[in-house]
C-alpha cells in the first residue's frame, strides 16, 4: 500500500476586490492532481515557479488549507487539522526547507534546534536526548563541536544538513524536501544529496523531493511529476519522462537545460531551438481554451501524459 | 578571435577586517578579447563577484585596497577616479545583476529607467531617446515596446525584468558586459532565452563579455573561455573544450566530478572534502586546494604555486595536477 495518497487535491486562492472585498475569481494555484508515494521511494515534483509544487508540499504537511480533494496518510484521512493530530502525523510527517539560514532560530544552539522535536513528542532525559542529539548530528557528518555553535556559525552545506538532522530526529515515515539543494553550490549539493541517500536507506524514509532542476530530480527520484499551471502534464518513472517524454511541456523543459558536454553544444542549440518552435506552434492543442491542462491519459502502466485524446497510443 | 579589450594583471583586491587587509582576490591575471565571451567559475566565496566588481569601479575604496594592473582600452582602472569611472560605467562597461527585482528602481516606469543612462551620457534629443528605448526594448525581445516602456518593475515577470537588466547594460553599446550571475534566478526555459540573447547581443555589437557562474552546464553551453577560481586564485583557465573535456587542475576535476550524470541516477556523488577557507583564515602560502586533497602527499604541491601551460592556451596553478588521482584510484 502506497503511504501517502494525494486524491484530486485543489487548492485555489480567493482574489478579493470592489468595495464589499468580494470574492470575484479564483488563483488556481494547485487544480486537481492526484499521485502517490510509496514506502522509502523518493518521489519528484518537478515545475517552474509559480507552478503550485511548493503548495502541494505545504498543503500535504498541512500548512495550507486545501480547497477539496483527500490526502491520505497510512489509509488515514490527514485533510484536516483535527484528523492530522489523531494520527501523529505532525511526529511522521518532517520538512526541509530551501533556505537554511531562515529556517533555523539564530538565537538557539544547534543542539536546542535538533532537541526541539524530541521534546515535543517522545519524553527522554537529559541523557537519553543528549545521546540522541548527537547520533543525529553523527549521520549528518557533524561532530561534537558542534553540539553549542550557533546557525551563523556554519557554512550553507553545514546549515542544510542540520535541517535535514532536524527533519528526521522524529524518526518520521515520509519527509517533504522543498528544493532542498538549490542554494548550495555543487561540491556542497553532492554532500547534502548523499546524506540524504544514506538516511532513506538507514531509516527507509520517503522524500517528498520538489525541485526545479530536473538533474538533481533525475538522481534522486524513482518517479516524478512534472507540474505546469496548478496541473500535471506528466507523470510516470525516471526512464518515463527523461527517455520518453510525450507532452511537448516535458519535452521543452529537457531541451533547455544547458548540458556539460561541449562538443555538443550547437547541435543542442539547434535541437532546442526546434523544440521550441514546435512549442509555440502546437502549444493550442496540449491545453484547453482557458489555457488549463489537459486531463491525463495512462500511456502505460506507469506512465500518464496529459495529451488531447486522438493522440495517445501506447509505448 | 578580435582585439584584446581588457587586460589584468596581477591584480589583488583586498578587504580591511580589524586593521589587517585580506586577499579576496589574490594574483589574478586574464585577458578578455572582443567578441568573446569568457566564463568565471567558482563556488561561492572564491572571488568571482569581487573581481568583477575590481574590473567596473565599485568597490568602497575606504575598506577596501586594491592593487596590480587592469588596462581597458589604453587606460589603467585600478587608481581611477570615482568621476572616470562614471563615464565609463554605462557607456563603456555595462552589468548585469543577478536579482533583477533588486537593481530595478520600483518606483520609476520602465523607460525612465532606460533612459537614465543614455541621459548621462548623450545629448540626443529627448524624441531620439524614446526611440532607442523602444528599439532596445524590442531588441532584448520584448513584445509590445511601447506597453512595457509604460509599466512598472512589479508588472513584469522575471524573465522580463532581466531583459530590461539587459536593456540597460546595452544602452550604450558597450564594449564591454560584465553578467554576473545573470540567470541564476531564472527558471531554465527562461535561462536558455536569456542566454541567447546574450550571445546574439555580443554578435551584433562585437562586445567582451564577462559571464560570472557557478552553473557549469551553463559555462559550457555559453562561454569560449573559461577561468576557474578557488579561494581568490586563477587554479585553471583555456578554452571552453581544453577546460570541459581536459580539465587539469584537481579542483576543477572535482567539481566535474560532481555533478549528476544521467547515466548513473542514484549513485553515490563525488562530494569535496572540507569546505572553501574563510577570507580571514587563508593560508598564505603552498596550495589551497591541498587541504581538500589530503591523499595527495605533501611533495606534489609546490611550495609557491606558480602558473604552468602544459597545452598552448591552457594554464593551470601548482603542479599537484600532474599525477592527480582520486582517493579510490579512478579517473575523470
Amino acid at each position: 500500500m502506497s503511504l501517502v495518497e494525494v486524491k484530486d487535491l485543489k487548492v485555489h486562492y480567493p482574489i478579493r476586490s470592489g468595495f464589499f472585498n468580494r470574492i470575484h475569481d479564483y488563483v488556481y494555484a494547485v487544480d486537481g492532481v492526484s499521485f502517490e508515494i510509496e514506502p522509502g521511494q523518493t518521489y519528484g515534483l518537478i515545475g517552474e515557479t509559480g507552478s503550485g509544487k511548493t503548495t502541494i508540499g505545504r498543503s500535504i504537511i498541512g500548512l495550507e488549507k486545501i480547497t477539496s480533494g483527500k490526502i491520505l496518510f497510512d489509509g488515514h484521512d490527514v485533510s484536516t487539522r483535527h484528523e492530522r493530530k489523531e494520527q501523529h502525523y505532525n511526529r511522521d510527517v518532517q520538512m526541509i526547507f530551501q533556505d537554511s539560514l531562515s529556517s533555523l532560530n539564530p538565537k538557539k544552539r544547534i543542539y536546542d534546534i535538533i532537541a526541539e522535536p524530541l521534546r515535543n513528542f517522545e519524553k527522554l532525559s537529559d541523557t537519553e536526548e543528549k545521546h540522541r542529539v548527537r547520533e543525529l548530528l553523527d549521520t549528518v557528518g557533524l561532530g561534537d563541536d558542534d553540539l553549542f555553535k550557533y546557525p551563523f556559525e556554519f557554512s550553507g552545506g553545514q546549515r542544510q544538513r542540520i535541517g535535514v538532522a532536524r527533519a528526521i530526529s522524529t524518526n518520521p515515515k515520509l519527509v517533504i524536501a522543498d528544493e532542498p539543494v538549490s542554494a548550495l553550490d555543487l561540491s556542497v549539493q553532492a554532500q547534502v544529496l548523499n546524506y540524504m541517500q544514506e538516511i532513506q536507506k538507514q531509516f527507509n524514509i520517503s522524500y517528498l523531493f520538489i525541485s526545479h532542476d530536473l538533474g538533481v530530480v533525475r538522481h534522486m527520484c524513482d518517479s516524478m511529476a512534472i507540474m505546469h499551471r496548478g496541473r500535471f502534464v506528466e507523470l510516470g518513472t525516471r526512464d518515463d519522462i527523461y527517455n520518453h517524454p510525450q507532452h511537448i511541456y516535458t519535452k521543452r523543459l529537457l531541451a533547455a537545460i544547458p548540458d556539460i558536454h561541449v562538443d555538443e553544444r550547437d547541435a543542442q542549440r539547434k535541437h532546442r531551438k526546434e523544440v521550441e518552435k514546435v512549442f509555440d506552434t502546437e502549444q493550442s492543442r496540449y491545453y484547453d481554451k482557458n489555457g488549463r491542462v489537459l486531463p491525463l491519459q495512462k500511456v502505460s502502466e506507469t506512465h500518464s501524459v496529459a495529451l488531447p485524446e486522438d493522440q495517445v497510443k501506447g509505448e | 578571435m578580435g582585439e584584446e579589450l581588457l587586460t589584468i594583471d596581477h591584480l589583488h583586491t583586498s578587504f580591511k577586517r580589524g586593521t589587517k587587509y585580506y586577499d579576496a582576490v589574490d594574483d589574478v591575471s586574464l585577458k578578455i578579447h572582443k567578441d568573446e565571451i569568457l566564463a568565471i567559475v567558482g563556488e561561492s566565496g572564491c572571488g568571482k563577484t569581487t573581481l568583477a566588481k575590481s574590473i567596473i569601479g565599485l568597490h568602497d575604496l575606504k575598506r577596501t585596497r586594491i592593487s596590480g594592473h587592469i588596462g581597458f582600452e589604453n587606460r589603467e582602472l585600478v587608481g581611477a577616479s570615482p568621476e572616470q569611472f562614471d563615464q565609463l560605467r554605462g557607456s563603456e562597461m555595462g552589468m548585469i545583476f543577478q536579482d533583477p527585482l533588486a537593481a530595478l528602481n520600483p518606483l520609476m516606469r520602465i523607460e525612465d529607467q532606460v533612459r537614465e543612462v543614455l541621459d548621462y551620457h548623450t545629448d540626443y534629443s529627448s524624441e531620439k531617446k524614446h526611440k532607442i528605448v523602444l528599439e532596445l526594448l524590442d531588441q532584448v525581445g520584448l513584445e509590445h515596446p511601447e506597453r512595457v516602456a509604460r509599466q512598472f518593475p512589479h508588472e513584469l515577470s522575471g524573465g522580463m525584468r532581466q531583459r530590461i537588466i539587459i536593456a540597460i547594460a546595452i544602452a550604450c553599446k558597450p564594449e564591454l558586459i560584465i553578467a554576473d550571475e545573470p540567470t541564476t534566478a531564472l527558471d531554465v526555459t527562461i535561462q536558455a532565452q536569456i542566454l541567447d540573447l546574450l550571445r546574439n547581443i555580443q554578435k551584433q555589437n562585437h562586445a567582451g563579455i564577462i559571464l560570472i557562474t557557478h552553473d557549469l552546464g551553463v559555462v559550457a553551453d555559453t562561454a569560449d573561455e573559461v577561468v576557474v577560481m578557488y579561494a581568490g586564485q586563477v587554479v585553471e583557465r583555456g578554452s571552453v573544450s581544453q577546460i570541459f573535456n581536459h580539465p587539469l587542475h584537481p579542483y576543477t576535476r572535482s567539481l566535474l566530478k560532481s555533478i549528476p550524470q544521467a547515466d548513473h541516477p542514484g549513485d553515490r556523488l563525488y562530494a569535496i572534502e572540507g569546505s572553501v577557507p574563510a577570507l580571514t583564515k587563508m593560508p598564505h602560502d603552498g596550495c589551497r586546494f591541498a587541504p581538500r586533497i589530503p591523499w595527495i602527499p605533501e611533495s606534489a604541491h609546490e611550495k609557491i604555486p606558480t602558473m604552468h601551460e602544459p597545452e598552448k592556451g591552457h594554464f593551470v596553478l601548482c603542479t599537484c595536477y600532474q599525477n592527480f588521482e582520486f582517493e579510490n584510484g579512478e579517473a575523470v
